[in-house]
């Protein structure tokens, strides 16, 4: 073992004590001081594990056995205590909120000096120069519920920083940030190992964010087994991403699809540093319509937007490109409408409030699936709250089938809207999944015939009819959401909010739980999503709205929002990889391409869900062949 | 974000300027001397220099009304009790009967009795203020480690600014499950019988309980990284050196239990009689 061999595991396996199979197998890995790796794997592939194993909190916290070696700093984590351990490798977690254990962000980067007795006179210039080094010496002082996520993140790096660690471990730094913050966290991770030469391991499913900057190493886990360990490139160019359930990034996925797949030589991670072939390029453009697209005007859709920043009357909704109905008709009354919602909270005699929501005008038809994007504290929450009354609007009025629902009481309101919290265990409180189904038809007062009747008419929806008399705590995360929504739905309401349905879930599950979704608003149900997921609103719905600084500043389809520079940058979203494609291919629409995706996307998909039996290996062979062979 | 209830008041004065643990020894001191005296002229002296003390150090009631409220309100509780239950306990106490008022029964009011329940209510004016003060002039992590300067062990006194730390979190994961179980239908507001209410209630609890034990496994976790509970002790990051000033509050703090003491075995037991 060199002295460059930071992180050494060789044929290493480990069984935590509650299971009765192992969760890692013959694992072999190597990390060198000054790399960057990053871990990707579904949900149970092992990823956890492997970054637990290599931080010392298996076996110190989860106990089991293991087998093989595993040498970390020179030792054995299981050998030395866990702080040693901590001395080598620093580890952020990815609970943000949760890891900040002091009452200013100053003591919390200093935590770890004040548990090894450093004097108390040591400790601010050493706070200071960790905080130098992820930029966030300008809040030292503020208090955890003051700072942004991605600033709350920023102190627990620095928190770790202050120990001189060599390696940095990330477990998905990017669950719980919006797209702007995720991009801004992935350029300093960039940047500290670059500028610094931190040796960086990240797990983390989000595979297309991370690679907004090169990494050295992708190691992809598949049923606790480590299936490639190259350079980006080959393993994009392999395929084997798919089939072990992580997405692609979508400009690679869109190369796919217009029959000319990347190969590991063009460095294909990133879509502004790709070596495009000029056939590449060609097969885009045919692809997306691109003669079509040549002979209009050179008018960019959403360009309205521009004239949004004038006031929030112009800015409810941009102009619509001509040639596409931005915004496709639902037919069907006006189950939900907003006219000029203000909010002010936390106004007292002493103070005016702070205004999140101001002159917020909409309407949403019976039927529709309508994504909210925004970032974090752009208001789309406190949106979603205002109309299910859990926020007093100061302003304007909210109608429910057009009755004036202003001054509704919010039990009220949620017999015409559902709300469904982020965390599926906020909302339940029975042990039984039936149970917590009639808790809130008992509280309605609704007849025992038809609790049971409704009861498994939602179980029946929601796919848990096998589980009806299961614990709640033997269901998955996914089957605990599902509950949640049965629950909510059971109510029958007409509109169904959503806040976050999909955050830190990885392809598979995503995909599975969107599709619920989709059947579930196919039956009828109006479904607002609230979410900073922009592939989830290109995807799966037809309209969206984008919040910034308490107003809309944008109605219009997912495809055309999030190519548009202006509007993306204003919500601190992101332009995905199609946009950059699109560009880079010459594109003058850059939606048109987008729009395509889409569009090819669902077929695959529904292709892919009708022959869900068959194997993954199989599956990634259809996907490829049918969007080539499939719609022309 | 609510403001909190109770906490730290950023307005520096004269009291922001001492170590926690001179003010923590301050308000141990004085909260001893006022449970071992009964001593009317003791404790009406320590009442006055506790409202002196929160005048000067610029603290407005404004800051604390809701706990003013509370502390009030059970003052006030205390003292009908008392009334209500021993009416007589002046008169044992100081051996006379001096009637004021004749009331229905046993209930009549005499001087002793006034007398008493005045002393009693005392100790609110002498204890309540220099409490309150503390902790509004002293910075929660400075209050956790006063604590763990004065000899609690520090596994017990950062749990205190742990506590501190997470209030506001589950007081807004409160709001968030109890408006989630409203839509539901789960109302906990007046218009429901109590029965109803409390079960309600349950199952907004239920899920906060088991949200916070995941909380705790998640810092937990993150202490344990980061080296918490290895060594015997820890240096804190905001302490601060004794200057003179702290020396004498804490001088102040031993004269105050000694003077205490000395009024005890002065007047020949806790009281005070001024029928004697």
């Amino acid at each position: 073992m060199t002295d460059d061999v930071l992180i050494e595991l060789a044929g290493y396996g480990f069984q935590y004590r509650a299971q009765s199979a192992p969760t890692l197998h013959d694992i072999d890995l190597t990390v060198r001081r000054g790399e960057k790796i990053v871990i990707v794997g579904a949900s149970g592939s092992g990823k956890s594990t492997l970054l637990s194993v290599m931080n010392g909190m298996v076996p110190h916290r989860y106990p089991g056995t293991a087998t093989g070696s595993v040498r970390v700093g020179g030792s054995d984590p299981a050998q030395v205590p866990l702080v040693e351990t901590s001395r080598h490798v620093g580890t952020v977690l990815q609970d943000i909120s949760g890891q900040f254990v002091a009452l200013t962000a100053r003591e919390d980067i200093a935590f770890s000096l004040e548990n090894q007795q450093v004097p108390a006179a040591d400790m601010p210039a050493r706070v200071q120069r960790a905080a130098a080094l992820v930029d966030i010496e300008d809040h030292l002082d503020a208090a955890p519920h003051a700072l942004s996520g991605g600033q709350k993140q920023r102190v627990a790096i620095a928190g770790v920083l202050v120990d001189d660690v060599d390696v940095l471990l990330f477990d998905e730094p990017l669950a719980m940030l919006d797209p702007a913050s995720g991009r801004t966290a992935i350029e300093l991770i960039d940047t500290l190992n670059r500028e610094h030469g931190t040796t960086i391991v990240m797990v983390e499913h989000r595979l297309e964010d991370v690679l907004h900057r090169d990494v050295d190493r992708i190691v992809l886990m598949e049923g606790g087994r480590i299936i490639a360990d190259a350079p980006p490139g080959e393993v994009i160019a392999s395929g084997l991403l798919e089939a072990a359930g992580i997405r692609p990034p979508l400009h690679v996925a869109a190369l796919a699809y217009a029959g000319a797949p990347v190969a590991a030589y063009q460095r294909p991670g990133s879509a502004e540093t790709i070596a495009l072939t000029d056939a590449q390029i060609a097969a885009v453009r045919n692809w997306a319509g691109g003669r079509d697209a040549a002979e209009r005007s050179s008018e960019q859709p959403g360009a309205g937007a521009g004239s949004a920043a004038g006031g929030p009357r112009a800015s409810a909704v941009p102009a619509p490109a001509p040639e596409a109905p931005v915004v496709p008709e639902v037919d069907g009354p006006t189950v939900l409408a907003l006219e000029d919602v203000g909010v002010v909270l936390g106004a007292s005699r002493t103070s005016p409030g702070e205004r999140v929501l101001h002159g917020v005008s909409t309407r949403v038809r019976r039927g529709e699936m309508i994504g909210i994007l925004g970032s974090n504290g752009a208001g789309k929450s406190t949106l979603a709250r205002t109309v299910c009354g859990f926020v007093p609007h100061s302003t304007g009025r909210i109608l429910l089938d057009g009755a004036d629902a202003s001054a509704w009481p919010i039990a009220q309101r949620g017999e015409r809207v559902g709300f469904v919290l982020q965390e599926p265990g906020q909302m339940i409180s029975k042990p039984l999944i039936a149970e917590e189904i009639a808790l809130g038809l008992e509280a309605r007062g609704l007849s025992e015939a038809e609790i049971a009747e409704r009861t498994e008419r939602v179980l029946e929806v929601c796919g848990l009819a096998p589980f009806r008399t299961w614990p709640v705590s033997a269901l998955s995360h996914g089957q605990k959401k599902r509950l949640t929504i049965a629950s909510v739905l059971a109510l029958e309401p007409e509109v169904l909010i959503l806040d976050e349905p999909t955050a830190g879930q990885d392809f598979a599950h995503y995909t599975e739980f969107m599709d619920f979704l989709a059947s579930v608003n196919a039956g009828g149900t109006t479904v607002l999503l609230i979410t900073h997921d922009m592939h989830l609103a290109l995807e799966y719905t037809d309209r969206v709205l984008v919040v910034s600084g308490g107003q809309i500043i944008a109605d219009a389809s997912p495809a055309d929002v999030l190519t548009d520079r202006e509007i993306t940058r204003r919500a601190d979203l992101v332009t995905t990889g199609l946009h950059t494609l699109a560009e880079r291919c010459g594109l003058p629409e850059p939606a048109r391409l987008v729009r395509r995706f889409v569009e090819v996307d669902r077929q695959v998909r529904a292709e892919r869900s009708a022959s869900a039996q068959q194997r993954d290996g199989a599956q990634r062979a259809d996907g490829a062949d049918g969007a080539n062979g499939g719609p022309a | 974000m609510s403001t909190p209830l109770l906490g730290y008041v950023d307005r520096p004065g004269p009291l922001h300027t001492l170590t926690g643990t001179a003010k923590l020894v301050l308000v141990i001191g004085i909260v001893g001397a006022a449970m071992i005296s009964f001593d009317a002229r003791f404790l009406a002296a320590l009442a006055v220099a506790s409202i002196v003390l929160w005048a000067a150090s610029r603290i407005r009631p404004g800051d604390l009304a809701v706990v003013l409220w509370i502390v009030g309100t059970f003052m006030v509780l205390n003292n009908l009790l008392i009334f209500a239950f021993a009416p007589g306990y002046g008169t044992d106490l100081f051996g006379t009967r001096h009637v004021l008022i004749d009331g229905p029964g046993r209930w009549d009011l005499t001087s002793e009795q006034l007398f008493y329940q005045a002393v009693v209510t005392l100790k609110y004016f002498a204890v309540m203020p220099a409490m309150l003060l503390f902790i509004t002039t002293t910075r929660p992590p400075e209050f956790a480690s006063s604590l763990s300067r004065i000899g609690v062990p520090y596994r017990v006194s950062y749990s205190v600014s742990l506590a501190l730390r997470y209030i506001p979190d589950v007081q807004r994961d409160f709001r968030t499950i109890s408006q989630a179980q409203q839509a539901r239908g789960l109302d906990t507001s007046k218009r429901q019988r109590l029965g109803v209410r409390i079960r309600n209630l349950v199952s907004v609890l239920l899920p906060l309980l088991l949200g916070a034990l995941e909380r705790i496994e998640t810092v937990s976790s993150a202490m344990e990284l980061r080296g918490f509970g290895r060594e015997k002790r820890r240096t804190w990051f905001d302490e601060r050196p004794f200057r003179a000033r702290d020396l004498v509050v804490i001088a102040v703090a031993a004269l105050l239990v000694a003077g205490a003491i000395a009024l005890v075995v002065l007047n020949g037991g806790r009281y005070w009689n001024p029928f004697a």
